[in-house]
């Protein structure tokens, strides 16, 4: 590889005063010189993983040592019982997953059904009501989480039966349905052929039958991206939570750990032990639907140009 | 007929978009004109009466020192963040942007930081950077530098925030530029070779603007999460010490639910908004000039 890439730009050098060159080419990196820069590049970003899990399972006093002991001298286990002791982690991945999973689901119908009125249908305020969704969309949250905290709590006294501050419902609520899924998936409604839909209804389908047998199947990869960015968002979520939970048995992973954090700021092997744990289903996912996560976060920013 | 299709599809169209309508009419179009509501209130959320006090909040705010404060902060933050994590994206982009031995892994590693919630990834970056058994302190041991206070410092904690969300959004732009890399066609920089230009100009002349696109929009969207940081200072620093980390958002996240001044938060949250709205606006005002669209 090396004696043919290396004349084929250097080829019409004369050997005369080639002397020097030449002889370097012969020295070239048996592998490409851009791992030079990406070994160092992965092993900063990586770092961080790393000392997180060699921290979860030191000993307290290796931990609190200094220098640090890079490589522990045993390897200690029972960090991880001890932070389960300390903490319900199991509760909170429980709810987090209850979250995330009802969230995912309802954006997914309720934005397709939304989603597909908008693009396909003409009826009374359609416009108006499509710009009142838009404006949502580009306010930040913060202009919006205090009315949406005084809403949630009047609607779990008075309306939803304790479904409102301090119980994982109304983590999902107000997130049930997003502007941005209506959008992304209108977007997307309009660029399929509009054909199929009509013959569907010409030999008497309804209206919902052709948007779940015909339309949802051929908007899957769209389906798939709103359903990963949910996820997302969904599951690391941290402000409203906050805002809107308190009791323990209640509350999602970031916001657990958050609040574990603040109770044990010395027991970094226990902290460390338990945000493995938060880490792992996600990074496990992660890595499954890699492909996914990946297109779906590109999609972003195709999206924005 | 065809007046029986027309009323099925006023039906239809409502039946559909309602469900969606009235979740985001009510936690999210609703709430944006109560907070404009409540900024010219007084509303502790203690005393049932909600006096309307004109523009005091807004006045408070242009004369808060806090705030002040807070805006300087938010946008030191925002300057460093946002150019460091593109910058860091295009470079790891570029890097990775060819087919070499292991690359998948080079790859994986960057984009797992996606996966990681703001949370853990804070929780990790204290630890790193704990000023008395944190290993960056170590390290800079082996150059020579003494060992810092970091998140403890007043003049340190910001810069210690900044790098630890650089981290944070790494995955996030080399997602993009890689993206956008391959959306480069090859015959173009090849073409830039065949015309005499090395690789940094072909880089420079060639890819850099068919990457601008995706550069504009990265611009952007690092800078309205940059306006809006909050959970690695909630749980890093809390704003201290001195006021030292306070931005925009903590501090009315402060306002809000610890001081319970709902009116003078609101007021904080529009004058936010207002401040995403302008910088945003300038961004594509100067991005229109520089972006290239093909087609």
């Amino acid at each position: 590889m090396t004696a043919t890439s290396a004349p084929a730009r250097g080829g019409v050098r004369s050997p005369a005063r080639g002397g020097v060159r030449p002889a370097r080419r012969r020295w070239r990196l048996p592998f490409s010189p851009w791992h030079l820069v990406l070994v160092p590049a992965t092993i900063v970003l990586l770092f961080p993983f790393v000392w997180l899990v060699v921290t979860s399972v030191e000993p307290q006093s290796e931990a609190l040592h200094f220098p640090p002991v890079l490589i522990p001298h045993a390897v200690r286990l029972a960090n991880y019982p001890d932070a389960l002791h300390s903490a319900p982690f199991g509760r909170f991945f429980v709810n987090s997953a209850i979250v995330t999973v009802v969230t995912v689901l309802s954006n997914l119908v309720l934005c397709s059904l939304a989603g597909y009125a908008f693009a396909r249908f003409r009826f009374l305020g359609r416009t108006a009501l499509f710009a009142v969704i838009m404006a949502t969309l580009m306010v930040p949250f913060q202009v919006t989480m205090i009315p949406q905290f005084i809403i949630t709590k009047w609607l779990g006294v008075h309306v939803l039966a304790g479904v409102g501050i301090n119980h994982i419902g109304a983590l999902i609520l107000p997130n049930a349905a997003t502007a941005f899924g209506i959008f992304f998936l209108r977007q997307f409604f309009r660029t399929l052929p509009v054909e199929y839909e009509e013959s569907a209804r010409v030999d008497g389908a309804s209206r919902l039958t052709v948007l779940i047998r015909i339309v949802l199947p051929l908007a899957a990869p769209a389906l798939a991206t709103l359903a990963a960015l949910t996820f997302l968002d969904s599951w690391n979520n941290f402000l409203w939570p906050l805002i809107a939970i308190t009791s323990t048995n209640q509350m999602t992973l970031p916001l657990g750990l958050a609040t574990f954090q603040g109770a044990h700021q010395t027991e970094w092997t226990l902290l460390m032990a338990a945000n493995v744990m938060s880490l792992i289903p996600m990074l496990c996912i992660f890595i499954l639907a890699q492909r996914h996560f990946v297109r779906s976060v590109a999609a972003t920013g195709l999206a924005g140009t | 007929m065809r007046r029986r299709l027309v009323s099925s599809e006023q039906f239809t169209g409502w039946a559909f978009v309602t469900p969606a309508a009235v979740i985001i009419g009510l936690f999210g179009a609703a709430p944006i004109v109560w907070s404009a509501v409540l900024s010219f209130q007084k509303n502790n959320l203690l005393t049932p009466e909600t006096p309307f006090v004109g523009a005091a909040n807004y006045r408070q705010l242009a004369h808060d020192p806090v705030v002040a404060q807070a805006i300087q902060h938010t946008l030191v933050y925002t300057a460093l963040f946002v150019p460091g994590t593109m910058a860091v994206g295009l470079f790891l982009a570029v890097a990775m942007n060819r087919k070499i031995r292991f690359i998948w892994f080079y790859r994986t590693a960057a984009f797992a930081t996606v996966a990681i919630s703001t949370i853990s990834e804070a929780i990790v970056f204290i630890w790193l950077f704990d000023p008395s058994y944190g290993v960056v302190n170590y390290f800079l041991g082996w150059i020579g530098v003494p060992p810092q206070q970091f998140l403890n410092s007043p003049s340190e904690a910001l810069y210690v925030i900044v790098i630890m969300t650089i981290w944070g959004w790494t995955g996030f732009s080399v997602v993009i530029y890689l993206a956008a890399l391959q959306g480069v066609p090859q015959q173009l920089t090849e073409a830039a070779a065949i015309d005499g230009a090395g690789p940094w100009q072909a880089f420079r002349r060639v890819t850099l603007p068919l990457l601008s696109p995706a550069t504009l929009f990265l611009a952007v969207w690092l800078t309205i999460n940059a306006l809006q940081l909050f959970d690695e200072v909630y749980l890093s620093t809390q704003g201290g010490p001195l006021n030292a980390t306070t931005v925009l958002v903590y501090y009315l996240y402060n306002q809000a639910f610890q001081q319970f001044n709902f009116g003078y938060a609101s007021a904080i949250a529009y004058f936010l908004f207002l401040v995403i709205i302008v910088i945003t606006v300038i961004q594509f005002r100067v991005g229109r000039r520089y972006t290239y669209y093909r087609s």
